[in-house]
């Protein structure tokens, strides 16, 4: 009870208010810009938050990441172009209805069912988390490499992608980690004689550079592309009608996101995916979805919301990133020197419940915000992209440098960039690369540490229940895309 | 739908050097090649001293595990083609070259100075030619960047014409 007071925190301290107060902005600017989103935009501000404090810092991270998964809805909705990854499901239907004159009924819905969502799974964070934490105290160094393994895994079920593609692209986030003076005996490892990569390779040069360098890359080769933007008068609520027609799958929608943002690696993107189809599967009216449903709506925008919440239960209870955004909260978590873990849970409870706080907090200003201001929102999306991309390159650049005053880090920054261009051209998701450089030095951390205890003898990993669990739904984490692609095969 | 098809079949009639699972996994394969015939540089820790396994160990497990997967992706592919990807056109061109421009620029003039060649020539090739905003994206917008970082960051940009003339 009393560590359920501490998330009242927030609200009484003015400067978190403030900060609340800007990330959501902020988040909802970045959501509404396609290409953009909260990763990206999370990875761009993190130099920034070294003037904060920790809580105030991750505040920033967690608004950001709320608000910016609903703001992807806005362009979804208006101009048919998922302003996120996790909006693309809300394209589906929100732009249809738009289409019909409704655009202010499907934002509607969208901004509610997102909010139910958001704060549904920060609930479920609250108690969930500190359960997971306490199970975690059971885990030794075998155990945390099988759940790294098992995170990993988890990334042949990401998006729409192969499997295997992604396997490949997590398999070299690894490898990126590795780059450096080797942790347990100082050798260097590809360093290939640049003293700067003693020190290894920074997450803030990799994620800007696979994420917004690479979408200026893209950017550039659309600049003739002209989308046709549905004009909004107001946003409405939705009526009686609508909420007796949805309540049902928002709260499982709701139950889904939050599920599947605990799943590691997993995210709004998958959860969006999964609330949709289950949303059509459960529909009276399944023929209209794709033609304008609001039931469609409101199933993906809960499931991506929710994920928000879940996907900070792995991050903060295990320190295993649920989501690509989440890796970079973690990575902010580390750089204001908080280790994630059960230790955090038994040690600084009022700084964990301080971020839950905020995020429910978040999710309610979101809510304000864009039932005030989609309209407002809604016009960033007509700023060029020949205005907007090069000062997005004057912010990533001067923000890349900041954190260790290299210019290598720019650089390698730039090199990224267009990686992740071709990486994406040819359909190798950048996201596994992310969660495989933040999970890189647990993976091998545990792996040459747990060998160390078992003097060697590798058959011990499979000796412990909790590692050997963990190691079993690693193979189910395998096996399970090939299973769901034989069975939509049978289905076609 | 017929259509999406024949663009994904129309992959079958290039020789296959030419096809892009080739060149993409060719290109996986060999830098991991590269790096794999690094691993073997690596120092190693004598006996004595070592606990667990060598440093170069696990990135050769891993490159090994990389170069596997690829050769199954091209597999695959090799059953059911990728589809054709559209040429790039030239201001993707152009954009990279601007990052090798901001890199000599940054790295011999100034690294101020690099940002806003960048921001102008890629505006300008991106089709913004009205002067102000040229002016907005390359030089009022990276001053209040500059200004920002320098006064609330304390962040100090690396020496060049136009920095040491702030500095100084």
């Amino acid at each position: 009870m009393d560590n359920l007071l501490l998330m009242l925190v927030p609200l009484f301290s003015s400067k978190l208010l403030l900060v609340l107060f800007f990330g959501t902005l902020f988040g909802l600017i970045l959501g509404v810009l396609p290409g953009l989103g909260p990763t990206t935009g999370g990875a761009l501000i993190l130099p920034f938050t070294m003037t904060l404090d920790p809580l105030s810092a991750i505040v920033l991270l967690t608004s950001i990441y709320c608000a910016g998964t609903y703001g992807g809805a806005i362009t979804a909705v208006l101009i048919n172009t998922p302003g996120t990854p996790a909006a693309a499901a809300t394209c589906l239907d929100g732009y249809p209805l738009a289409q019909k004159g409704e655009a202010g009924r499907a934002l509607g819905m969208a901004t509610v069912s997102s909010t139910v969502g958001g704060i549904f799974s920060v609930i479920i964070l609250v108690f969930f988390a500190p359960i997971l934490a306490q199970l975690a105290y059971e885990f030794g160094q075998p155990e945390y490499f099988a759940l790294a393994i098992f995170g990993l895994t988890m990334l042949a079920s990401i998006g729409e992608g192969s499997p295997i593609k992604n396997l490949i692209a997590g398999a070299f986030g690894i490898l990126i980690s590795t780059v450096g003076k080797d942790f347990m005996t100082s050798i260097d490892r590809f360093t290939f004689g640049i003293n700067e990569l003693t020190e290894g390779i920074g997450f803030i040069p990799v994620v800007v550079g696979l994420f917004a360098m690479s979408e200026m890359l893209t950017q550039s080769t659309l600049i003739n592309q002209v989308f046709n933007r549905i004009a909004l008068k107001a946003i409405k609520l939705p009526s009686k009608d609508d909420y007796k027609k949805t309540w049902k799958t928002i709260l499982r929608s709701s139950g889904i996101g939050s599920f599947i943002g605990v799943l590691p690696a997993e995210g709004g993107t998958v959860a969006s995916l999964i609330g949709y189809s289950e949303a059509k599967r459960f529909s009276k009216n399944p023929e209209e979805f794709g033609k304008g449903s609001i039931e469609g709506i409101a199933g993906a925008e809960a499931a991506n919301n929710a994920a928000t919440g879940g996907a900070m239960v792995p991050t903060l209870a295990l320190g295993i990133p649920g989501s690509a955004t989440t890796a970079v909260i973690l990575t902010g978590l580390i750089i204001h020197g908080v280790r994630p873990g059960p230790d955090l849970f038994r040690e600084q409870p009022d700084f964990l419940y301080g971020i839950f706080g905020a995020m429910l907090i978040a999710n309610i200003l979101f809510f304000v915000f864009g039932f005030f201001g989609a309209k407002i929102f809604a016009r960033i999306t007509l700023v060029p992209n020949k205005i907007l991309w090069p000062m997005i390159f004057a912010v990533s650049v001067c923000g890349t440098y900041s954190l260790n005053q290299s210019i290598i880090d720019v650089w390698i920054m730039l090199f990224f960039g267009v990686l992740g261009f071709f990486m994406r051209r040819y359909g190798f998701s950048v996201v596994p690369v992310i969660i495989g450089l933040i999970l890189g030095e647990l993976v091998e951390g545990t792996l040459r540490q747990s060998l160390v205890i078992f003097d060697g003898n590798w058959l011990m990993f499979f000796t412990r229940p909790i590692a050997l669990t963990f190691f079993i739904l690693s193979l189910i984490a395998l096996a399970f895309p090939l299973i769901r692609s034989r069975k939509f095969k049978k289905k076609q | 739908m017929k259509n999406v098809q024949k663009s994904k079949r129309a992959n079958k009639s290039l020789p296959f050097f030419f096809k892009d699972e080739f060149k993409v996994s060719f290109v996986i394969i060999f830098v991991s090649v590269v790096l794999l015939i690094t691993t073997f540089t690596f120092d190693i820790v004598p006996p004595i001293l070592n606990r667990g396994i060598q440093p170069a160990t696990f990135p050769k497990a891993l490159l090994i595990l990389i170069i596997a997967m690829t050769l199954i992706v091209y597999y695959l592919a090799t059953k059911n083609p990728w589809k054709i990807e559209k040429k790039l056109p030239r201001s993707f061109f152009l954009t990279v070259f601007s990052f090798i421009l901001f890199i000599i620029v940054s790295k011999t003039l100034d690294f101020f100075l690099a940002i806003s060649a960048l921001s102008i020539f890629v505006a300008y090739y991106w089709g913004e030619k009205r002067l102000f905003y040229l002016l907005l994206v390359g030089i009022i917008f990276p001053i209040i960047v500059f200004v920002f970082f320098e006064t609330i960051l304390g962040l100090r940009f690396p020496p060049g014409i136009i920095t040491n003339i702030y500095y100084s």
